[in-house]
């Protein structure tokens, strides 16, 4: 697919990277000229996507998850988060709001909230194997704004 | 992190980057709070919140669970906007008082 930029981060599975990875992001998507609301809004879509394979994919070991932000013609910011954990049994199940198979500091938000802060998202995931998620939003450009 | 109490009413003060990696200790501090002070109020302050995850709800629910244990109310405070845009996505109005920071006026 055609893209005018790319980063792509790879990190271990430690929660002290929550904050790295989603402040990477928001610094790479700054170039996209977003609102406070947009950077908010993909901050917080990262950190629950991160947080997911540091909780789920590797629940007692430290894997490798990786980043990949791309800017897609029309100021889509499109962002793939990848692990090779253990996979999600139920996806259709995981994405329920207030679902959690997490400890009590979980709320089962994490895939709502992702689906409300994007304007897409996608979850594929195999038993063993690994889950990626999809993300894509459309930052407005300045003179489009209302 | 920083609290007062006050007749009966406990502030807790939250601050910088609430997400998976803070949320047990923040949510351990919070408990041993409510546990030492007994309050029939406690309000979560969120004026120095700097970013929220879902991790944050897991915070209030559990606060608003703990408080209703000793019959008591929880009201979240000064909420900037992206905290906010979280804490209403999961719906928590409908559980807790919230309400959200006044604009600054410069």
């Amino acid at each position: 697919m055609k893209y005018e930029n790319q980063i792509q981060l790879s990190f271990p599975s430690k929660s002290v990277n929550e904050g790295f990875a989603r402040s990477a992001i928001a610094c790479f998507a700054a170039q996209m000229d977003p609102t406070m609301d947009e950077l908010g809004d993909i901050k917080t879509a990262v950190s629950e996507a991160v947080t997911n394979c540091i909780v789920h994919a590797y629940p007692n070991e430290i894997g490798d998850i990786t980043v990949r932000a791309r800017i897609l013609p029309d100021n889509i910011l499109d962002i793939v988060i990848k692990d090779r954990g253990r996979g999600i049994l139920d996806v259709e199940m995981a994405r329920k709001p207030m679902y959690t198979t997490g400890g009590m500091e979980r709320s089962g938000m994490g895939f709502t909230i992702m689906e409300s802060f994007m304007s897409e998202l996608k979850v594929n995931s195999q038993t063993g194997k690994g889950t990626t998620v999809h993300m894509k939003r459309k930052i407005v450009r300045r003179g489009d704004r209302s | 992190m920083t609290s007062f109490l006050q007749d009966k009413q406990l502030t807790i003060a939250l601050c910088g980057e609430i997400d998976h990696h803070s949320a047990k200790t923040t949510m351990q501090e919070v408990g041993g709070k409510i546990d030492l002070y007994l309050p029939l109020v406690c309000v979560l302050d969120f004026r120095d919140v700097s970013f929220m995850d879902s991790s944050g709800i897991a915070i209030v629910i559990h606060t608003v669970r703990r408080m209703r244990e000793l019959d008591g109310k929880v009201r979240l405070e000064n909420i900037p906007p992206q905290p906010l845009k979280v804490l209403k996505a999961a719906g928590i109005e409908k559980i807790t008082q919230i309400q959200e920071r006044s604009p600054v006026t410069k």
